[in-house]
């Protein structure tokens, strides 16, 4: 899994992070999203909802929130 | 020439209100509970201005209060709700996209009813809300300040009424600009939001309203009177009302247009709210991969006042509450809300402006075609 770490980045640069690497993974491929500008739990689903991509959902790792988007087209 | 696109936060004061200051700082300076001559003069003007706002809300003018502010007013509901129905129960039951002051105060003790992509009352979650036991008011924003989104205050009354629960309607974006549904127990308002003066808020308790005031001294509904601000935003808010229909009819197809252009002409943006159950003068929207501040700051050297819900906007850094409850995009987000001022001319020049604004914004963060 391609992971991402975005943390002390303010929102939107997660968002641009995720959108820069989605192209580059497989199709089905998970990209994790290591995030914790409190806006990003809201946009990167709103980003897959526009886009078309899968949001699987936020998980904690290492105390830091992270997201995980598979890449469905 | 500056555009000021940010009525919803304060419209520009209306002609008639600064005239009324004007002539109450000169009539009106007295306290109006003392028992001379000056003070007889100031509780005229006082009930003039609670005789004429009370007529526009259509309700009694000993229902109406005035507060120093909308905040106040907001404040005010709900902690005098919770206090007068003790003994019915303490938790707020609210949508979640009601204005902060509203959420400050419901406190732990709340439950939050959720809206749709749209901003629209979930009305089921709503009347399961507020069946349950224990419910002190319930709170509904009568249409979205962020989103513009109409609420179903109706309906949201009609569940109230069945289980014999309050229902205070938060009409700051409503009143002077759309009819208000009745069935309502408490509504508040601010002054500034329809052309009058910021330090003015009003509070409605309709009689039979178990409500008891957090400042049981003097009554404690009229906080803070500051009598020519009152008088002035009573003049303006007569003034608003009668031009309120034409107005609408006029900003409506203002707001369909930045609606329909916006969402064409400016790529990879979402443009939110209820299009058609809305309000007519407000209008939000997100643009993909772009900064709400570095917006807002282009967007003003451009000659145009807007707001943004963006989280890098906010004192907190936090998104809006609102949009973030609607599950759409917070960043790059403008707000525009317009005002009896407003020009086509300003729009169109808006309209003409913005696609390059933000193509401008997305060539320097590096993101064109992402």
């Amino acid at each position: 899994m391609t992971v991402l770490d975005c943390l002390g980045q303010r929102c939107p640069l997660p968002v641009i992070a995720l959108a820069r690497r989605i192209p580059e993974v497989e199709v089905g491929a998970v990209v994790r999203v290591l995030a914790d500008d409190p806006a990003a739990a809201n946009d990167i689903p709103a980003w897959c909802r526009l886009r078309g991509q899968e949001y699987l959902g936020a998980t904690t790792v290492d105390g830091s929130p992270a997201f995980d988007v598979r890449r469905a087209r | 020439m500056q555009a000021f696109f940010d009525a919803a936060s304060g419209a520009p004061p209306h002609p008639v209100a600064r005239q009324a200051l004007l002539a109450a700082l000169d009539d009106g300076w007295a306290d109006p509970g003392k028992l001379y001559t000056q003070a007889r003069r100031a509780r005229q003007l006082l009930d003039a201005a609670r005789a004429a706002t009370a007529e526009i809300l259509r309700v009694r003018p000993d229902e109406l209060a005035f507060t120093p502010s909308g905040t106040a007013a907001a404040r005010l509901a709900v902690e005098g709700t919770r206090r007068g129905r003790q003994r019915a129960g303490s938790t707020l039951v609210h949508s979640a996209i009601e204005h902060s002051a509203v959420l400050y105060e419901a406190g732990d003790d709340a439950v939050s009813v959720p809206v749709d992509r749209l901003g629209r009352l979930d009305l089921d979650a709503w009347r399961a809300a507020v069946s349950r036991g224990g419910v002190a008011l319930a709170a509904l924003i009568s249409a979205s300040h962020e989103v513009g989104t109409l609420q179903p205050v109706a309906e949201a009354a009609e569940a109230c009424a069945a289980h014999g629960v309050p229902l205070y309607v938060d009409a700051a974006q409503s009143v002077g600009r759309v009819p208000v549904p009745d069935g309502w127990s408490l509504l508040t308002a601010s002054a500034r939001k329809w052309g009058g003066p910021a330090g003015v808020g009003l509070l409605v308790v309709r009689k039979g309203t178990r409500w008891l005031s957090p400042y049981p001294e003097n009554d404690g509904r009229d906080t803070g009177r500051d009598l020519p601000a009152i008088v002035a935003a009573a003049a303006a808010l007569r003034a608003v009302a009668a031009e309120r229909d034409a107005e609408a009819a006029r900003l409506a197809p203002l707001v369909d247009r930045i609606r329909a252009v916006v969402a064409a002409t400016v790529p990879d943006v979402e443009v939110v709210g209820d299009p058609v159950g809305r309000l007519p003068h407000l209008v939000t929207f997100s643009c993909l991969y772009v900064d709400g501040e570095a917006l807002l700051h282009a967007l003003d050297r451009h000659g145009f006042a807007v707001s943004s819900g963006s989280s890098c906007t906010s004192a907190t850094l936090r998104p809006s509450h609102v949009l973030e409850a609607m599950g759409v995009l917070s960043h790059g987000n403008v707000r525009v809300s317009l005002h009896r001022q407003t020009t086509e001319a300003e729009v169109d020049r808006f309209l003409a402006e913005l696609p390059g604004i933000v193509a401008d914004l997305r060539a320097e963060a590096g993101v064109v075609g992402l």
